[in-house]
């Protein structure tokens, strides 16, 4: 074994997002303080902690939906090279946000537009895009509906008329559909039934593993960082203190806040 | 043969914070290797530290000293200092693991369940769950099973399903932690063969067996983990 040497690896793979020192203040308050991250291709980044912990306020500004008070923030544009965030211009974001990320809300009232038509929702998104072709549209919205496994004779129908669970899934095919190459998801389960829940994560699994995505999930729910994602860190009042592998973490974990966590999950 | 594994001066205590900082020592200059084609078994009573020795080995936990040199392709992994990244990535190529107890996914059926490691590492998924049922089959897993998800089975079967899971791809280094403890004499004989059939190919095992008859069955050394325990 000692014939071969010590290489370091080669990381030829390049961070897809690139976070660094970032912070937010919402005036004297913290939001959120110091945080860096990068985020590779096809990997899930969870963040966890409890309400309040800075969780959201992170997402917010990683997606470009707040203006860090300090630190910038990164992604990879389609011809390779990183771009500060808050160096484009607003319209270049906006672009942004329709072909290469995806946000998918914990309310899903806040990423629909419930009063129109479910296929509408997939198609928008497809049309923001430059696709014009009615056809393709409309067959591509019915393709998205059947992977979230809503049934093809609901598609004119409004999100008002559709469950809680139902609309959540309608949320992850109108963002899902444009395939992009980062989505971030505001606990996506949060609020639905535990059977709900669990076909929702199960969807999102398979979804992300299929479309090979990168996705930073912000969670309170542990359960749901270990099913989705690769790596995780642990926030407490506004600041990262706990990161690394999702399954070290949770089943080694260091600091005293991370492992009150993990021993406050109630077992069935 | 070539030696995939190499564990050096490893050391691991747990610190409970919820228990007053309270430090548990676990184990200390643990120093063992695997060849290619050999099973090491972690010998020793329970509570000397065999399963998370195990575990840092897989990466699962920390460890605070020492290394674990695995052999990736044409080079070694340091995986006691390995990012996240590249630990993820050894275990969808290199390291396998069979752990005790099945973590199930909701709604997943055991077909998948056993295909899934495949499918991770970019083998068609028919071709997937081809592989999965032969293995299942092997295991005496009834055929009505394989639809369902295994949050409902037996504990044997869980077990099994699990071991299906861990080798049905051709990782070259195994880790085994207690995989017949829940299984019948045909089906801890099973779990032998397929065991043999890893060394036949060269696969690196480590693990822990607490049956008598199924570790002199496979074992080629047993490292004594009582060498290693940590001073209270």
């Amino acid at each position: 074994m000692s014939a071969v040497a010590m290489l370091p690896d080669a990381e030829t793979e390049r961070p897809l997002l690139k976070v660094s020192r970032l912070s937010h203040y919402y005036g004297a308050r913290l939001g959120c303080r110091d945080v860096s991250l990068d985020v590779y291709p096809g990997e899930v980044v969870a963040v966890v902690g409890e309400s309040g912990s800075g969780k959201t306020t992170l997402l917010n500004c990683l997606a470009g939906r707040l203006t860090p008070t300090a630190g910038s923030v990164e992604f990879r544009m389609r011809d390779g090279r990183l771009r500060s965030l808050f160096g484009l211009t607003e319209a270049e974001r906006r672009l942004l946000a329709r072909t290469d990320w995806g946000f998918v809300h914990q309310n899903p009232a806040e990423g629909l537009r419930m009063t129109v038509s479910a296929g509408a929702n997939v198609g928008e998104r497809l049309m923001a895009i430059g696709d014009r072709h009615y056809g393709t549209i409309r067959a591509t919205a019915l393709d998205w509906l059947a992977r979230v496994e809503i049934a093809a004779d609901r598609i004119d129908d409004e999100p008002r008329s559709f469950s809680g669970g139902m609309r959540q899934r309608l949320q992850i095919a109108r963002n899902l559909v444009t395939r992009p190459r980062l989505v971030f998801m505001d606990e996506p389960t949060g609020g639905l039934d535990v059977s709900v829940q669990a076909r929702l994560l199960d969807l999102l699994r398979q979804l992300v593993a299929d479309l090979g995505l990168a996705a930073v999930v912000v969670t309170h729910d542990l359960a749901v960082a270990r099913l989705l994602s690769d790596r995780m860190l642990v926030m407490k009042d506004g600041t990262v203190i706990e990161h690394g592998l999702t399954d070290r973490v949770l089943d080694d974990p260091r600091e005293p806040y991370t492992q009150l966590l993990v021993s406050s999950i109630l077992q069935v | 043969m070539a030696t995939r594994i190499v564990v050096s001066g490893l050391s691991k205590s747990f610190v409970m914070h919820l228990q007053g900082g309270v430090q548990l020592p676990v184990v200390q200059g643990v120093d063992f290797s695997v060849d290619a084609g050999e099973c090491v078994v972690l010998g020793g009573p329970s509570g000397a530290g065999k399963s998370s020795i195990l575990k840092m080995v897989y990466g699962n936990y920390g460890a605070d000293g020492g290394q674990i040199l695995v052999r990736d392709g044409e080079r070694l992994v340091d995986v006691a200092s390995a990012d996240p990244r590249r630990i993820v990535r050894l275990r969808q190529t290199t390291i396998g693991y069979v752990s005790q107890f099945l973590r199930v996914v909701p709604r997943v059926s055991a077909l998948d369940v056993v295909a899934e490691p495949l499918v991770a590492r970019g083998i068609d998924r028919a071709l997937a769950r081809s592989r999965a049922r032969e293995l299942l089959a092997r295991l005496n897993v009834p055929e009505r099973l394989y639809t369902l998800p295994p949050a409902t089975f037996s504990g044997g079967e869980q077990q099994r399903v699990n071991v299906a899971r861990g080798f049905v791809t051709d990782h070259p280094v195994l880790l085994l932690d207690e995989p017949t403890a829940s299984l019948d004499a045909a089906n801890r004989a099973v779990v032998v063969d397929l065991i043999r059939e890893k060394k036949k190919q060269g696969v690196a095992m480590l693990g822990i067996f607490h049956d008598e008859e199924v570790r002199a069955a496979v074992a080629d050394r047993v490292v004594d983990v009582m060498a290693f325990r940590a001073a209270a």
